[in-house]
């Protein structure tokens, strides 16, 4: 085993047992007491070093709670609660979507990444230009599909553990790395977290492009798409895409698969973001196409005559006015 | 099935068909390569089959993410192994993690798998782990939604002391017979050949596939059926 091998070990290690040692509910049971003493040892460790006692919580919340919770971790509970809920007839609140169309393509330099701009509640638009082309890392971008909170959430958690990781190691972020991450994560909440992604970027080894799926499975290709514009954009690069595309072509293809998603599906629309990631350089092109502009702007502008008219005015301080005098008890050397 | 709706938030299955076969010095390991959302193939190249060390591989099927997860972890549980043993580790302790992983978590996991590889002191091993975590060493191992157009064919086409070649023909003759009859079976064949030697990967496109019964070659023009040979009959 070479030294980078065995760094890497122990570095995975520490991300692992962080989530072990939580103990949610669906990590699985491992019995292999031999085999894994050496990480038992490191668990030990780790929650030594925890400023919270985990005991000690689990004793006030059993005077406390009637029912305690078995283990820590993540519960269920308010899931059964939603489906019964659902069965009795209750309709969910209506959260934001993406309803979205997200791609991304390896091309000869490294990856570009395409998405359009539309986030809808429901059957209404409630976002006509939101970003959904997140960053993870100098390096690498991820575009997100699904529940908006879920990916913006999952997103900016992952890209703050590379950059704590970039900082434990001095070294570039790798795409594997932040795939590792965000899988592991959507495994543990076992799909209930909504979120699709398409996560590309170029590291050390090469150009790398990834689609992860809510229940943390994730999938290696040359080029990819996601949300519910998927099936419009996955037919124009079934027919038009190629190996060793230039950037600018990479760009059209990506543009016209985006725009096939903005035509053809509801749950997509407005404009065209692009990102192109190569090596040592990114450029984010956010509206980078507006095939959707508003048509009928009045020339005359609007003017509102009935304003609010102002009866009376008065001002109440709620605090005394206090002056500080400059110079007065400062602190002197 | 619904044609009208896609629904694209379905768990991410694999459809599958995996073999894996003894032969004379080796295993051969073979698998089909559709993942499916529902009704729509979310990936038509995927590889399923995972390597676990440098001389055990994994044929995965069911769902994507339980058996992505289990083969990652029993690659690094394997890794650790390898380092505190000293040695290569064995077919036999690869094919027992992956089955414990899979009894202990039977209820949250929907995952089967056919373990095989080449190890110093049984040579060529090919360990069945389906669903609920039995493990059963067979001299082949058939698995997945398209298994069960197979056992027939197996039962009469497999024979023992098989030299290599002739085993990645019947696995990749088997993945085709599959992939003709299952839907959820399709794309290109993959095939990994591991022996003392090493390990060996090829890949069968699906236009270098054999056709079966009433299968048209793929044509650009409807009149060049016309100018087409018929298909070959299965030749036994």
């Amino acid at each position: 085993m070479s030294p980078k091998t065995t760094v890497s070990v122990t570095l995975n290690l520490s991300f692992i047992k962080t989530q072990i040692s939580s103990a949610p509910r669906y990590s699985l049971k491992n019995n292999f007491s031999d085999s894994v003493s050496l990480s038992q040892s490191h668990s030990h460790k780790l929650s030594s070093a925890f400023p919270i006692d985990l005991s000690e919580i689990k004793k006030r919340m059993s005077q406390v709670a009637v029912e305690a919770p078995p283990k820590g971790g993540f519960s269920f509970d308010l899931c059964r609660r939603n489906g019964m809920l659902s069965k009795k007839g209750v309709p969910p609140p209506s959260y934001r979507k993406t309803g979205t169309t997200i791609v991304g393509l390896i091309f000869q330099d490294g990856v570009i990444l395409g998405a359009d701009t539309r986030a809808t509640e429901g059957p209404i638009v409630c976002d006509k230009n939101c970003e959904k082309i997140h960053y993870m890392a100098p390096n690498i971008y991820c575009c997100g599909a699904g529940t908006a909170a879920d990916t913006e959430a999952v997103t900016d958690m992952v890209s703050s553990q590379l950059q704590l990781h970039r900082y434990h190691t001095g070294r570039e972020s790798r795409v594997v790395t932040a795939l590792t991450l965000l899988k592991s994560h959507l495994f543990k909440y076992q799909g209930h977290v909504q979120a699709a992604l398409v996560l590309g970027g170029v590291d050390a080894n090469g150009p790398h492009l990834h689609t992860i799926y809510p229940h943390g499975s994730t999938d290696t290709l040359p080029f990819a798409t996601m949300g519910s514009g998927s099936l419009a954009a996955m037919s124009v690069f079934e027919s038009k895409y190629r190996e060793g595309l230039t950037k600018e072509e990479g760009i059209k293809l990506v543009c016209e698969a985006i725009c096939s998603g903005i035509f053809n599906d509801l749950g997509s629309g407005s404009n065209v973001d692009v990102c192109v990631i190569t090596k040592g350089q990114k450029e984010y092109l956010r509206n980078h196409q507006l095939p959707n502009p508003r048509t009928y702007v009045s020339s005359k502008g609007f003017s509102f005559p009935r304003k609010t008219e102002v009866l009376l005015t008065r001002i109440t301080p709620l605090k005394e006015m206090v002056e500080v005098i400059e110079g007065g008890d400062t602190m002197e050397e | 099935m619904d044609l009208g709706k896609v629904n694209l938030d379905a768990p991410h299955s694999m459809g599958t068909t995996i073999i894996g076969v003894t032969y004379n010095g080796g295993v051969v390991l073979g698998a089909d390569s559709r993942t499916s959302t529902g009704v729509y193939v979310a990936n038509r190249a995927s590889d399923k089959i995972t390597q676990l060390t440098d001389n055990v591989f994994v044929c995965r099927s069911g769902s994507a993410a339980d058996s992505q997860i289990v083969s990652d972890y029993v690659r690094y549980f394997l890794h650790q192994h390898t380092i505190q043993l000293g040695q290569p580790a064995t077919v036999k302790v690869a094919a027992n993690l992956v089955r414990l992983l899979a009894y202990n978590n039977k209820n949250m996991l929907q995952t089967g798998m056919i373990v095989g590889g080449w190890d110093k002191y049984e040579g060529g091993k090919i360990y069945g782990v389906p669903l609920g975590g039995t493990i059963i060493e067979q001299p082949f191992s058939i698995g997945g939604s398209g298994s069960s157009y197979l056992y027939g064919f197996f039962d009469q086409a497999w024979k023992e002391g098989m030299t290599k070649d002739e085993a990645e023909q019947l696995v990749v003759k088997a993945v085709s017979l599959a992939i003709a009859r299952d839907g959820a079976s399709g794309g290109v064949v993959r095939t990994v050949i591991i022996n003392s030697e090493g390990v060996t990967r090829n890949f069968y496109p699906g236009d270098k596939l054999p056709l079966w019964h009433e299968e048209l070659e793929p044509h650009n023009s409807l009149l060049d059926i016309l100018n087409s040979t018929s298909p070959e009959p299965m030749n036994i």
